[in-house]
C-alpha cells in the first residue's frame, strides 16, 4: 500500500464521515422543530387494525381511523373486517368497555334472474355494471335489477361474492364476508345493502314502479300489494309498503317469516335456514 | 456541448425516459400503476424527490467530489484537505449520494408532516418508499453523464432542472400506463397472463414505441 492511496482513503472515510455527522445532526435538530405528536395509543390501535384500508369504518383509511379513536372521536368497534376481537383489543387499549359488537353481512336485494326477468336489448360493451348503467340505465327489462356483469364479484377484496352461472346473480359467500362495504359501494343500482346479521327476512326487491308495471318486467318483482303489511303481527307492522315498494322496519321485525309465507311473488327472503346451516358448519368444524 | 433546458426536458422526458428507456423505478411503476389516482400521487412524489435529490447531488459532485477547475471550487481544497488527481469521485459517489438521498427525503418528510399536514398525507406512504428508488438514484447519476457535461457535470440549476424533468417523464410513463392497465383489468386476459404479466407486456410495448423519440431535433441520447 503506497503512501498516498492510504492519505486519499483516509480522507476519503473523514470526508464521508464528517458527512455523515453533518446530516446526523440536522435530522435530529429537524426532529426537535419538526415534530408532531403522536399519541403512542394511535400507533398501537393501528397495528391492531387488519390495515386492509376499505373504508367500512366511515374513515379514510386505517390510519385515519386509529387517529380518530385515539383523539376519542370514534367508537372502538366501528371496523367490520377486524370484528369482535380488534374491536376489543382497541377498547383495551383505550381503557373503554366496548358493548355487543353486531355482525353484519351484505344483501343482494334483486331476485331477477333469467328465470323471472329478460333484458330490453343486447349489450355489447365494457362487460361492467357501471358501465352498462350508463347505457340507457342497463340492458335488464326491470330498470331497478342487477345487470349481473359482476362489477360487484370483482371489486370483492375478500373473495366473498361469486356469480351464480345459472341465474345470471351475484350470491354473498356469507362466511367470507366481512362487510367491509366494496361491492355496495361499486354497484351502481344500489342494490346491496349491509345490513346486520340477525335480521334474516328482507324484501329482496327495489322496484319502484307500481305492481302493473313490476309484473311486466319481472314475476318477483314487489307489486306493493300491502299483503306483507296486513299478515305481520307486530303492533303497526314491521313491514311497511312505501313508494310502492315493501321494505322491513329491521327494530320492529321479529324475523317470524309470516310476510315471507304471504306474499304472492315471493319477493321476500328468509335467510334464517341458511345462517343457521351456516353457524352449525362453523360450529361443528370448531369442534 | 453546452445543453439548454429545452434540450434537457426533450431528453430526460421523452428521449431518454426514465422508466420506459432507461428501464429505471420499474418497482414503482408497475406496483403502484393499477389505479390512475394513485399513479398520479406516485409520479409527483417521484418528481418531488427527484428535484431536491438532483440539486443535492449536484452541489455534492461539484464542490465535494470534483478538484477545483475553473468552474467550481472544490471545498475540501479549498480547507486545506488533500485532493487525489480525479477529486474523489470514483471512491465517494455512490454511497455520498445514496446518503444524501436518504437524509434529504428523510428531512422533508418531517417538514411536511409538521407545516403542511395535507400534503403529507396526499402523498402518504409513497415517500418513503422512493427515497432509496433506482429512478432517484439514477437520476443523479445521470445528471453527471458525458453527453450532459463532460468535465464537471451539470451545473446545480441544469441538474436540478434535469431531475425535475425525469420526475416529469416517470409521471408521464405512470399516466400512460395506468390509463392502460385499468382497461386490461376489465378484458379477457389468459389467466395465466392476468396483472402482471401482461402489465409487463404492455410496458414492453410502450418502450418499443418510445424508441420512436430516438434523436428528436437531433439531441443526442
Amino acid at each position: 500500500m503506497s503512501d498516498p492511496v492510504v492519505t486519499y482513503l483516509v480522507a476519503a472515510a473523514a470526508v464521508l464521515g464528517a458527512l455523515a455527522v453533518a446530516f446526523a445532526v440536522l435530522l435530529a435538530t429537524a426532529h426537535r422543530f419538526f415534530r408532531v405528536h403522536v399519541d403512542p395509543r394511535q400507533e398501537k390501535i393501528e397495528e391492531i387494525l387488519p390495515g386492509a384500508n376499505c373504508g367500512s369504518c366511515g374513515y379514510g383509511g386505517c390510519a385515519a381511523y386509529a387517529e380518530a379513536v385515539a383523539k376519542g372521536e370514534a367508537a372502538p368497534d366501528r371496523c367490520t373486517p377486524g370484528g369482535p376481537e380488534c374491536a376489543l383489543k382497541i377498547a383495551e387499549v383505550m381503557g373503554v368497555q366496548v358493548s355487543g359488537f353486531l355482525p353484519k353481512v351484505a344483501v343482494i336485494k334483486c331476485q331477477g334472474s333469467c328465470e323471472y326477468t329478460g333484458d330490453r336489448f343486447r349489450y355489447v360493451g365494457e362487460a361492467d355494471c357501471r358501465a352498462a348503467t350508463a347505457t340507457q340505465y342497463g340492458q335488464t327489462a326491470c330498470p331497478y335489477a342487477c345487470l349481473g356483469l359482476g362489477s360487484c364479484v370483482r371489486a370483492c377484496p375478500f373473495d366473498a361474492m361469486v356469480m351464480d352461472e345459472a341465474t345470471g346473480l351475484p350470491r354473498v359467500l356469507e362466511e367470507k364476508c366481512t362487510a367491509c362495504g366494496t361491492c355496495a359501494e361499486v354497484c351502481p343500482k344500489n342494490i346491496i345493502e349491509i345490513l346486520p346479521k340477525e335480521q334474516y327476512v328482507h324484501v329482496l326487491c327495489r322496484n319502484k314502479d307500481p305492481g302493473k308495471a313490476v309484473r311486466q318486467v319481472c314475476k318477483v318483482g314487489c307489486i306493493a300489494c300491502r299483503r306483507c303489511e296486513k299478515v305481520c303481527p307486530v303492533d303497526g307492522s314491521a313491514v311497511h309498503v312505501n313508494d310502492n315498494l315493501a321494505e322491513v322496519d329491521m327494530d320492529a321485525c321479529i324475523n317470524c317469516g309470516k310476510c315471507v309465507r304471504a306474499c304472492p311473488v315471493n319477493c321476500i327472503g328468509d335467510f334464517r335456514q341458511l345462517r343457521k346451516d351456516a353457524q352449525k358448519r362453523a360450529e361443528a368444524d370448531a369442534a | 456541448m453546452n445543453v439548454g433546458y429545452v434540450e434537457l426536458a426533450i431528453g430526460s422526458i421523452l428521449i431518454s425516459n426514465l422508466v420506459l428507456a432507461k428501464f429505471l423505478g420499474l418497482c414503482p411503476f408497475f406496483g403502484v400503476s393499477r389505479r390512475t389516482s394513485d399513479a398520479v400521487g406516485m409520479g409527483l412524489a417521484v418528481v418531488f424527490v427527484m428535484s431536491i435529490a438532483s440539486a443535492a447531488t449536484a452541489l455534492i459532485y461539484r464542490h465535494l467530489l470534483l478538484p477545483t477547475t475553473p468552474e467550481h471550487t472544490n471545498l475540501l481544497g479549498a480547507l486545506g484537505l488533500p485532493v487525489p488527481e480525479g477529486g474523489y469521485v470514483l471512491i465517494l459517489k455512490t454511497i455520498s449520494y445514496i446518503l444524501v438521498i436518504a437524509v434529504l427525503v428523510q428531512f422533508v418528510e418531517m417538514v411536511l408532516r409538521k407545516t403542511v399536514p395535507t400534503l403529507y398525507r396526499a402523498l402518504g406512504i409513497y415517500l418513503p418508499l422512493i427515497t432509496t428508488n433506482c429512478a432517484v438514484m439514477g437520476i443523479a447519476l445521470l445528471n453527471t453523464e458525458a453527453w450532459r457535461d463532460p468535465a464537471n457535470g451539470l451545473p446545480v440549476h441544469l441538474a436540478t432542472f434535469n431531475g425535475f424533468c425525469g420526475g416529469v417523464g416517470f409521471l408521464v410513463a405512470m399516466l400512460l400506463m395506468s390509463g392502460i392497465r385499468e382497461r386490461l383489468a376489465e378484458l379477457p386476459v389468459p389467466k395465466a397472463f392476468k396483472d402482471l404479466p401482461i402489465a409487463f407486456i404492455s410496458g414492453g410495448l410502450m418502450a418499443l414505441a418510445f424508441m420512436g423519440f430516438a434523436n428528436l431535433f437531433g439531441i443526442a441520447v
